[in-house]
C-alpha cells in the first residue's frame, strides 16, 4: 500500500483521525478499491464511524494487489503522528503512508518545510473487517444543516451531558437534553432548543418522531464538519433505529452511525408537542433478545436491505465483500456469543444504555441463512420486566 | 533609583553587586535550567555563570555576561555560592507574575561573601521588597572535559525546527538517539516508543541548517535527561549540537532576552551506555 496526501488534505486526514478518537480506542484501516477506509467503533458497539477517502483525495493511491489488507492500531499512536493540528497546515507539505508487509509496519512520513522529514513506523495488528450495515437512503426522516448551526445548538448543553434527544414534527426540530427516569426530578435541569425547518438546508420529516443518542459522538463529527465547512446530514427513523450522521463531498464520505434509545414512555413525558399521539411500536422495532433474528432482519428487511440494494451517492463501505464468507461467519458467531451473554443479564451493565446495534458483518453467506429461522417483521413479545430496555433496531 | 539608598549600612561589605532594570532578563534564563532545586552560582568579572546538575550525567549552565547588567561590581576574582533555585525564582514574581508592558521589576542582587545570604532588592512602581535567600557551600561543578579538539560532530540549527521535533518527541521512548552522518540521513533524532519508532531528519542543505560538520556517529541519550533542555530550546533562536569522541553531547543555546541582548545556555549530557548492541 502506498498513498500520498498533499497540502490541505493532510489536515483533513489528521482531523478525521482526531474525530475517530472520540469514538473508539482503535483505528481500523482498510485500503479498498473505492478508497481508504478509516473506521472506529466504541467498546459497547453502539457507535461506529467510517471515513472513506476516495482515491481522488490522494495524489497517489496504490493498494496491495491480491489479498485484502486490513489492520488496526491504537488510535493514540496515529494521533501522535499528527500531533499539532494548528501547525500542520503551515509546516506539512505532504504525507506518505506506506505499508511494509515484511516488518508489519505502517510508515507515515511527513515531508515538512525546510526539508524536515518526520517518519513514524507504527506497528499494527491484523484485524477482521469492521463494517456496519445500514441504509440511510431509506430512512423516513432526513435533515441537512450547516455545521455551524448544529455546533451552536449543542453549545447550549453542558460538556458532561451524555445523551441528547432530537424530536421532529412537520415544521420544527427540538433538541433537548435527555434526563434519565432514575435521575432526581427536582435536581434535573431541562434545556430545550427549537429550530424551525427553514434553518436547515434540507428538511424531510416522514412522521413525527423523537430519538435519543449519545452527544459526545455527535460532537466528534461536528468538530470535523466544522473544520471542513461541509453540511451535516442526519438520517433517522423512529427511536430504537440507529441515526446516521453523514458528511460528504466529492472525495470524502463520512458516516457516523449511532444507536438510539428505544423508550417511548420516557419521551412522551418530556414531549411538549401534545399533538404527538403515542404511536404503536413500528414493525421493525425489535424488542427481542434474539440476536440471530435481528441480524437476519437487518440484512433482509426493507429498512436495512442487503448490500446490493443500497444506492449510495458515493462509494459505500457496505459494498465491499472482501471478507471471505468463512471469516464473516466467524465474526458473526463471535458477536452472537457476546450478545447472548449480555442479554441474559437482567441487570444492565452501568452506563450502557444502548444495546449493541450491529457488528462488523458483511452479508452472511447462504449457509448461515439456512441455519436461521427468518422471523416475520411483526413486533415480538417484549421483555415486560424492563420498560426502559433499549432495544435493537 | 531608590534601591541605592537601601544598602547604606551593608554597602561596603558586598563582594558582589549586580543590578538589572528588568529582572526578567535574569529570571527567564534561569527558569530554562531549573530542573533541579539547587544551583551553583559563580561570578567573575566577566559575568555570572549558574550551574545545575542531575545525577552526574547532565549539566546545564547559564551565562549572563557582565554587560547585560546595569551594574556589575565584583570585589574578588571569583565569587561562588549555592542556592535553592526554586526559592530564588519565586522572588522576582513577588509583585505578581503578570507582565504589563512598560512596567518592569528592577533587581539589585547583593552578596556579602561566604556565610551570608543572597540579598535581593526588588522594586516595582516605587515599592521595594527585600528577599534574603540562604546560601550554601558551593559544590564543585563536574568538568565534562568537553573540548573543541575532541569534537567529532558539529551542527548549528535555527531553533524553530528543532522546537517542533522536541515538542512532539515520543515520551514512551526511554532513549533519544542522535545520528549524524555526512550522507543521508545527515542529522536524525530517533525515538523508540510503545507504538513504534519515529525519526526526525534534518537535511544538511536545509535553510534551517547554518553549519554542518559531521563524521558518522549514532549515540543514544536518556530521554529523561534531555527533556529539561526543551525549556532552553524554547527560549533560544539558535542551537549548536556537538558530540565528541566519547559520545558526550553538548547543546548550546543562543538566547535573546527582553532587551535583545544575547545570553547563552549550555547543556552537557553523557551517552546512555546500557544498550551496546543494535
Amino acid at each position: 500500500m502506498d498513498c500520498v496526501v498533499t497540502g490541505g488534505n493532510v489536515k483533513v486526514l489528521a482531523k478525521a483521525i482526531h474525530s475517530l478518537s472520540r469514538i473508539g480506542d482503535e483505528l481500523y484501516l482498510e485500503p479498498q478499491e473505492d478508497g481508504l477506509a478509516l473506521r472506529s467503533v466504541n467498546s459497547s458497539r453502539s457507535a461506529y464511524a467510517c471515513f472513506l477517502f476516495s482515491p481522488l483525495f490522494f495524489s497517489r493511491y496504490t493498494i496491495p494487489l491480491g489479498h485484502a489488507f486490513r489492520c488496526k492500531m491504537a488510535i493514540k499512536c496515529v494521533q501522535a503522528v499528527f500531533r499539532s493540528l494548528s501547525s500542520l497546515e503551515k509546516t506539512v507539505e505532504k504525507c506518505h503512508i506506506e505499508l511494509d508487509g515484511e516488518k508489519s509496519r505502517l510508515t507515515f512520513t511527513l515531508h515538512c518545510k525546510h526539508g524536515l522529514l518526520k517518519t513514524h513506523n507504527l506497528s499494527f495488528q491484523d484485524s477482521e473487517s469492521l463494517q456496519a450495515v445500514f441504509d440511510k437512503e431509506s430512512c423516513a426522516n432526513m435533515l441537512r444543516a450547516q455545521p455551524r448551526l448544529l455546533v451552536d445548538t449543542v453549545l447550549h448543553f453542558p460538556p458532561s451531558l451524555e445523551e441528547v434527544s432530537v424530536s421532529v414534527s412537520g415544521e420544527r426540530v427540538w433538541f433537548r437534553n435527555h434526563v434519565d427516569d432514575e435521575a432526581e426530578q427536582s435536581k434535573a435541569m431541562l434545556t430545550e432548543l427549537c429550530l424551525s425547518s427553514d434553518e436547515f438546508d434540507h428538511f424531510a420529516v416522514g412522521a413525527q418522531t423523537s430519538i435519543t443518542f449519545c452527544l459526545k459522538e455527535l460532537r466528534g463529527l461536528l468538530v470535523f464538519a466544522e473544520s471542513t465547512g461541509l453540511p451535516v446530514s442526519m438520517y433517522f427513523d423512529e427511536s430504537g433505529s440507529p441515526v446516521v450522521l453523514s458528511v460528504t463531498d466529492s472525495v470524502l464520505e463520512v458516516n457516523f452511525v449511532l444507536a438510539t434509545l428505544s423508550d417511548d414512555s420516557n419521551l412522551c413525558n418530556h414531549n411538549n408537542n401534545t399533538k404527538r399521539a403515542r404511536s404503536p411500536p413500528p414493525p421493525d422495532d425489535f424488542m427481542t433478545d434474539d440476536i440471530d433474528s435481528y441480524l437476519i432482519a437487518m440484512e433482509t428487511s426493507e429498512l436495512a436491505g442487503p448490500s446490493d440494494a443500497l444506492a449510495p451517492r458515493s462509494p459505500s463501505p457496505n459494498h465491499t465483500l472482501t471478507t471471505p464468507p468463512s471469516v464473516a461467519m466467524r465474526r458473526l458467531e463471535r458477536g452472537e456469543e457476546e450478545e447472548e451473554e449480555d442479554t441474559e443479564d437482567t441487570e444492565r451493565p452501568p452506563n450502557k444504555k444502548f444495546r449493541s446495534l450491529f457488528f462488523g458483518s458483511v452479508c452472511p453467506s447462504d449457509s448461515q441463512l439456512t441455519n436461521q429461522t427468518i422471523k416475520s417483521q411483526e413486533v415480538l413479545a417484549s421483555d415486560s420486566e424492563d420498560d426502559t430496555q433499549a432495544s435493537l433496531p | 533609583m531608590p534601591l541605592s539608598t537601601q544598602s547604606q549600612t551593608e554597602g561596603d561589605n558586598y563582594v558582589l553587586v549586580a543590578s538589572l532594570d528588568n529582572v526578567r532578563n535574569l529570571s527567564n534564563i534561569l527558569k530554562a535550567i531549573t530542573f533541579k532545586d539547587h544551583a551553583i552560582f559563580n561570578a567573575t568579572p566577566n559575568g555570572l555563570k549558574v550551574t545545575v546538575e542531575d545525577s552526574k550525567c547532565l549539566q546545564a549552565n547559564a551565562f549572563i555576561q557582565a554587560e547585560i547588567f546595569q551594574e556589575f561590581t565584583i570585589k574578588e576574582d571569583s565569587v561562588g555560592f549555592q542556592v535553592n533555585l526554586t526559592v530564588l525564582l519565586d522572588c522576582p514574581t513577588i509583585f505578581g507574575g503578570s507582565t504589563v508592558p512598560g512596567v518592569a521589576t528592577a533587581l539589585r542582587m547583593c552578596y556579602n561573601g561566604y556565610g551570608y545570604p543572597l540579598t535581593l532588592f526588588l522594586e516595582e512602581g516605587g515599592v521595594v521588597t527585600v528577599c534574603k535567600v540562604n546560601t550554601q557551600e558551593p559544590e564543585e561543578p563536574i568538568d565534562f572535559e568537553f573540548c573543541s579538539t575532541n569534537v567529532t560532530n558539529k551542527v548549528i540549527l535555527q531553533s524553530e525546527s528543532l522546537k517542533e521535533a522536541f515538542s512532539e518527541l515520543d515520551m514512551t521512548s526511554e532513549v533519544l538517539q542522535i545520528t549524524m552522518s555526512p550522507s543521508q540521513p545527515y542529522f536524525r533524532l530517533s525515538t523508540f516508543g510503545n507504538s513504534g519508532n519515529a525519526h526526525y531528519d534534518y537535511p544538511k542543505d536545509s535553510d534551517m541548517m547554518e553549519l554542518f560538520q559531521c563524521t558518522k556517529t549514532q549515540t543514544r541519550y536518556k530521554m529523561s535527561l534531555l527533556k529539561p533542555s526543551t525549556k532552553a530550546l524554547a527560549l533560544s533562536c539558535k542551537v549548536s549540537v556537538r558530540t565528541d569522541s566519547r559520545g558526550f553531547l553538548s547543546l548550546q543555546y543562543l538566547v535573546r532576552n527582553d532587551d535583545g541582548q544575547i545570553c547563552f545556555v549550555e547543556y552537557y549530557c553523557c551517552p546512555d551506555e546500557e544498550v551496546e548492541e543494535e
